[in-house]
């Protein structure tokens, strides 16, 4: 029993990381059709920042923790926002070549978070709480586990409050659907481009900062290995849905801990599998428009 | 005797010059050097076979595919503009298959619509009493009729130079058929409408010119009625007889036709 | 008063009767099994320039079989003379990478299928070779064909899964399946692949003309072969009804269907084709390595592919080719200069760029896409064309633009 409950936890903390990823790579591709390969550097970028501020305010304390927060999720909205600004936009439509050059960029970036903080992992402290243990129905659950959730979980919440009740939020959902109605209304959807990549990248940022305390480790290849599987959490889900990708978020993440721990580490082939079999019976995911 | 549109296509500028406009759809050219203009009153007629480029020429109008040639809206050039700064020029369009926002609700498609400082709200209401009953309906979940209402609720929202509406009547009942024609006569006091429309019935109601498509070009231009009642016409560019044309045609259409003025 | 030339109520210049339009309207040619209708095919002149290109080809593969023999040196280029085994290695290097470009241009420029697993099958050449000659007494021929035996079972397995969704789903769904192998080398199940460390080749059944750094010179020209060989493949497909078809599909799927053809099958088949085409190279690639590494499955490796397809010009073929030689010399030169003393003593805003071979290779990439669009072998187009005064986009030819719009 104690196992199963810290497998969850576990599983639940990391789905929470997927879906901080995942997010912002749904409604990126919803609303504009680009398939950001950028994704992960907004994260590494977020983690790395996050950590340099840690560092050099010398302390593991909460506050120290909270502002290395908000400036991980600051570093990775100010990159999401110049990708869109300096190199999506001139293609606008072409959404190949958009793939492509957000791909050049996460090299690109990549290499140059490998010359700055060097190719090793770079091991980090949070506050000490992170370190204890909570214990519930008998299994110690590590305290870090709790912080990710609460944050995605807060997250979510912002971004459905957003979504619903915003101007621009509005145009967003309207954009996923039909983006070329949302201009022959007269409404300029560039604003709302800009507007996903920054929120896609805070919440990339954001989960970069979490996902160094979940892992213990800052590393430039952090955001590659998280951005896969949220893209099979994005494809699962169905492109283009909030809902989706939080739902297939938590999934994959128990399913490929449950898979880890019984089926003897096979937790990324089932996951894999997962996505092979939901594309044989559902093609456009859990919560995608069937087209 | 001289009729309203000969009058104003003498007096007043037309509010929507076409010329030479092209444009492809996947390499493939769909609207070829095509010219037309619409006058600044009443009710102008799209019409051609499936297939032969009407919704790509207005598609074409309002930027929403590439395209190259000459657009004047009320004497301004447009034709490189964005679509978004089109319609905030004062276009209303009204898609052929609707297209609302099927994940939003009533309220809030037309929220997404208001251009204006002061959207005529009051107005659509009085036009769609059904609608906001169902305003917190999602959009997807109506009937097609209904959609279609959200569809022009849209357009009327915001004062416009001219309206674009592609086949408000396809796919529905011919009770509801009666009212889109009479909401567009109704809209017509105020704004030109160039209306792609396949039912010749309402053609005949509500159109005073015609512009007729064959192949992606302009073949034919003239007043509606003399359109109508020439069979050979009809037969040669639409491919249907001039029966259906002018079967059922009621003493309510020159009412109309003198209301809309 | 209405009469087919009157204007006086809508106004507007309207058209005389002619009704024809639909037949003047311009269509691409249907490339559906015509003969000739290729690009190119119906301009003068075409035919005496494929003509000279394919001589040109046949000598420069003459000048690559002899170049062992030669003493040539390219400063800057290779590391030494041409006949030294660190040159032949790089250049064989360069050929496979090639070649390997060339099959990735068959899924991209010639399907429309942007793929993010072609690692995969790379990945499975390279190491079920190594795995299959590390356990079995088998000589090297039936080896490779039991390899290959299992290349295609997967392809068909991933092909038919991954090719239910088209555009960026598809590129999403490769990319995942690839992952899953990557993830099972690096887990080294019961040993079998060394996992990080990767395997070092068993040579005990391997033909001693193929072993060791005195024969690097053979395994150049194994190399030269297979990039001839492919190349020699993919034209053929390309050409065949086959590839013709694959074209139309990606050009125009709903037609394709409409004239009864099977999309799926024919998208599938490249794919297979292209699977078993990369696989062989990696075997060669093993051979060449005397090893496998990771990275011959990871999806770097399917990146670079297309890094160098689009580098070189996709729909091109020789654009596949000079990217591949391109990128694989760039890359190895640049790491050179990156471990350089000059580069060492430069501050550090210029040192850590500069010292970071795939920095510049993905800034370069960027660079490309956005304004370069034809790669190097359109803009070598462009430029011939501009010499000999025609116009580009003539003639019909697709643009690698559109190529990459079919793709989506
Ligand atoms: N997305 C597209 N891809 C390929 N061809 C298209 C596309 N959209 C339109 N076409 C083609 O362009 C031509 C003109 O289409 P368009 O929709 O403008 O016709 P229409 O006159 O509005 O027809 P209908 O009366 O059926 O609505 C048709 O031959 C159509 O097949
Ligand atoms: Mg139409």
């Amino acid at each position: 029993m104690s196992t199963l409950v810290l497998l969850l936890f576990t599983g639940l903390g990391l789905g929470a990381l997927y879906f901080l990823v995942a997010a912002g790579l749904s409604l990126i591709y919803g609303l504009m059709g680009v398939l950001n390969f950028a994704h992960g550097a907004f994260l590494t970028l977020g983690a790395f920042t996050g950590w340099e501020m840690a560092r050099r305010a010398g302390s593991d304390n909460w506050g120290v923790f909270l502002l290395s927060l908000v400036i991980g999720a600051a570093a990775g909205a100010a990159f999401a926002a110049f990708t869109e600004f300096v190199l999506i936009r001139r293609l606008y439509q072409r959404h190949i070549e958009q793939v492509l050059v957000t791909l050049g960029l996460s090299l690109a970036a990549v290499a140059l978070f490998d010359g700055t903080w060097g190719t090793d992992p770079v091991y980090i402290q949070g506050p000490a709480w992170f370190k204890d243990t909570t214990d519930i129905l008998g299994a110690r659950v590590p305290n870090d586990r709790f912080v990710c959730i609460v944050a995605a979980l807060l997250v979510l919440l912002a971004l459905v409050f957003f979504l619903k009740k915003t101007r621009y939020g509005m145009i967003i959902r309207a954009g996923v659907e039909n983006r070329s109605m949302v201009t022959a209304l007269g409404i300029d959807v560039r604003k709302a481009f800009t507007l996903v990549f920054t929120i896609g990248g805070a919440a990339a940022g954001l989960g970069g900062v979490l996902a160094s305390h979940y892992f213990g480790y800052v590393s430039p290849m952090l955001g590659g290995s998280l951005l896969i599987f949220a893209f099979i959490v994005t494809v699962i889900g169905g492109l283009g849905s909030l809902t989706g990708a939080a739902i297939a978020a938590v999934a994959v993440a128990v399913l490929q801990q449950f898979a880890n721990f019984y089926l003897g580490g096979t937790g990324d082939f089932v996951v894999v599998l997962a996505l092979a079999l939901v594309l044989l019976f559902r093609p456009t995911g859990l919560l995608g428009r069937t087209a | 005797m001289s009729t309203a549109a000969e009058r104003s296509a003498t007096e007043a500028p037309p509010i929507l010059r076409v010329e030479g406009l092209n444009a492809r759809i996947a390499g493939q050219q769909v609207v070829e050097d095509v010219s037309f203009t619409v006058p600044a009153t009443g009710i102008t007629a799209l019409l051609g076979r499936n297939g032969v480029g009407k919704t790509s020429t207005i598609k074409a109008i309002i930027g929403l595919i590439d395209r190259a040639g000459v657009v004047e809206l009320a004497g301004e050039r447009i034709e490189k503009e964005a679509t978004f700064k089109i319609i905030q020029r004062g276009v209303g369009y009204v898609p052929e298959d609707r297209e609302v926002f099927s994940e939003l609700t009533v309220a809030e498609n037309l929220r997404l619509a208001e251009r204006d400082a002061a959207p005529r709200r009051q107005l659509v209401e009085e036009l769609f009493p059904d609608l906001l009953a169902r305003s917190g309906q999602m959009a997807g979940t109506l009937s097609g009729g209904q959609q279609q209402m959200v569809s022009l609720a849209r357009a009327l929202l915001n004062t416009n130079k001219i309206l674009l509406v592609d086949e408000p009547t396809k796919g529905l009942a011919p009770k509801i058929v009666g009212e889109v024609a009479e909401t567009l006569a109704e809209a017509a006091r105020t704004v030109p409408i160039l209306l792609v429309e396949q039912n010749l019935h309402v053609v005949r109601q509500l159109a005073e010119g015609v512009v007729v498509l064959s192949g992606g070009r302009v073949v034919h231009t003239g007043r509606a009625l003399d359109f109508l009642d020439d069979a050979r016409l009809i037969q040669r560019h639409l491919g249907v007889s001039s029966d259906t044309a002018s079967h059922g045609e009621t003493a309510a259409e020159p009412a109309q036709k003198g209301a809309a003025l | 008063m209405s009469t087919e030339t009157d204007t006086s109520s809508t106004g507007g210049s309207a058209q005389p009767a002619a009704d024809g339009g639909a037949a003047r309207r311009s269509r691409k040619a249907d490339v559906v099994g015509g003969p000739g209708a290729g690009p190119g095919g119906a301009r003068p002149g075409a035919g005496a320039r494929r003509l000279v290109a394919w001589a040109s080809g046949a000598a420069g593969v003459l000048l690559l079989v002899l170049l062992p023999l030669l003493n040539i040196s390219l400063p800057g280029v290779l590391p030494g003379p041409s006949y030294t085994p660190g040159s032949l290695q790089l250049l064989a290097m360069s050929m496979l990478m090639a070649a390997a470009a060339l099959t990735y241009h068959l899924l991209l420029g010639v399907a429309g299928l942007l793929s993010f697993g072609h690692a995969l099958y790379f990945g499975a050449g390279v190491y079920g070779l190594a795995i299959i000659l590390q356990n079995f007494d088998i000589p090297l021929l039936p080896a490779m064909g039991l390899t290959l035996l299992v290349v295609i079972v997967l392809a068909h397995v991933v092909g038919s899964i991954s090719l239910r969704v088209s555009g960026i789903p598809f590129a999403m769904v490769t990319l995942a399946f690839a992952q899953a192998g990557s993830v099972i080398v690096g887990r080294n199940p019961d040993g079998r692949t060394g996992g990080d460390e990767g395997m070092t080749l068993r040579t005990d059944n391997l033909p001693d003309f193929l072993v060791g750094v005195v024969n690097t010179r053979n395994l150049y020209w194994l190399a030269l072969a297979v990039l001839v060989a492919v190349f020699v493949i993919v034209t053929w497909v390309q050409s065949s009804r086959a590839g013709h078809t694959a074209a139309a599909v990606r050009e125009n799927e709903l037609r394709v269907r409409v004239l009864g053809l099977q999309p799926y099958l024919v998208k599938l088949l490249i794919f297979v084709l292209s699977a078993i085409l990369v696989s062989v190279i990696g075997m060669v690639f093993l051979l060449l390595q005397s090893g496998a590494v990771p990275r011959a499955i990871s999806s770097d490796l399917t990146i670079m592919l297309l890094v160098m397809v689009v580098l070189g010009g996709v729909g091109s073929r020789w654009g596949a080719v000079v990217g591949g030689v391109f990128y694989t010399i760039l890359d190895q030169r640049l790491t050179t200069l990156a471990n350089s003393e000059a580069v060492k003593s430069l501050p550090d805003i210029l040192r850590v760029p500069l010292s970071e071979p795939l920095f510049i290779l993905g800034t370069l990439f960027i660079l490309v896409v956005l304004f370069l669009p034809g790669g190097l072998a359109g803009t070598a187009e462009r430029l011939a064309q501009r010499r000999r005064g025609t116009s580009a986009g003539s003639g019909g030819t697709e643009t690698p633009q559109d190529i990459l719009e079919d793709a989506a």
